[in-house]
């Protein structure tokens, strides 16, 4: 995400794409493509639509960039359209199962982690290998919705717990809480995948 | 104060945020010295929010970019957007 200066650097640009420097709108987006993109896929779980859906967020943000008020930073008024969008889209779908935007039953109470005391230690390596990616990507996209949004804005794009709850629409203590669980949830589910992907010499560290 | 493990199961997420009441915490802290069940929690934990930060995780397709920023020049020089350039 961006840093203090860049910010200052996107508050300028966009100044100069008002002022009928549009082409400098390709340029202020372009930090925040994967960003959006990730948003989009991880809400309609279909690359297709994942696509069009940041084509149209970007396109909206485009026509409506003089609503954009300087008080929110740019990736979160960017992040709440894409979210938007993503919700319409879901909306429309009729082939797909509406997901609900209620507190899920299982997600009531503690979850209980897993309990694996020999596994502790991920190298970054493993990223190398599509299917641990795809572990990883699947694991997020099966997170119940509301956990998800908070999941995916907090720990994949990096806002801060208050951006969070600005984009989404809801206190911060429900964003904690949220966060809590959907971290919980993909720890339970992706440590015991993750320990029988991986070979044992490396990782395996600690035990 | 001693907390069992599931109190402390409660309080990871806020722990990695450092974002838990300096007593709250101070009772987390002593309970992990000790509890190695719940330290490789923590620690796992703390993995996968690494691993899911990674921008490897959510890659953009192939020439994703090229087709988004026909797309918005096509809306920025004022001609209708053309139908997405893909499958």
């Amino acid at each position: 995400m961006t840093g203090i200066s860049d910010t200052t650097d996107e508050a300028q640009i966009i100044a100069s794409i008002l002022a009928g420097n549009t082409h400098l709108f390709h340029d202020l987006i372009r930090p925040h493509e994967r960003s959006v993109y990730a948003m989009a896929l991880s809400l309609l779980h279909n690359e297709a639509d994942a696509e069009d859906v940041a084509q149209e967020a970007f396109l909206k943000a485009f026509r409506n960039l003089r609503n954009f008020r300087g008080e929110s930073k740019f990736s979160t008024w960017l992040i709440s359209i894409t979210l938007n969008e993503a919700r319409g889209r879901l909306r429309s779908k009729k082939n797909i199962k509406l997901e609900s935007l209620d507190e899920p039953r299982e997600g009531v109470g503690t979850v209980t982690p897993a309990l694996l005391r020999d596994w502790r230690e991920i190298p970054s390596e493993a990223l190398e290998r599509k299917e641990i990616r795809q572990m990883l990507q699947q694991a997020i996209t099966d997170l119940p919705l509301i956990y998800r949004e908070v999941f995916l804005l907090r720990d994949v794009e990096d806002l801060s717990v208050n951006q969070s709850a600005e984009a989404l629409g809801i206190s911060v203590a429900s964003v904690k809480v949220r966060l809590h669980r959907a971290r919980m949830m993909l720890q339970k589910k992706l440590v015991p995948q993750l320990k029988k992907a991986n070979p044992k010499r490396r990782w395996f560290s600690w035990s | 104060m001693v907390i069992e493990c599931k109190h402390v199961w409660d309080h990871i997420s806020g722990y990695l945020d450092g974002t838990l009441s300096p007593e709250v915490r101070e009772q987390v802290q002593k309970h992990l010295e000790h509890c190695e069940i719940c330290s490789a929690i923590l620690d796992s934990t703390r993995n996968i929010l690494i691993l899911t930060a990674d921008e490897r995780v959510f890659e953009l397709p192939l020439g994703f970019s090229q087709r988004l920023h026909a797309r918005l020049e096509a809306e920025i020089r004022g001609i209708a957007p053309a139908p997405p350039d893909k499958e």
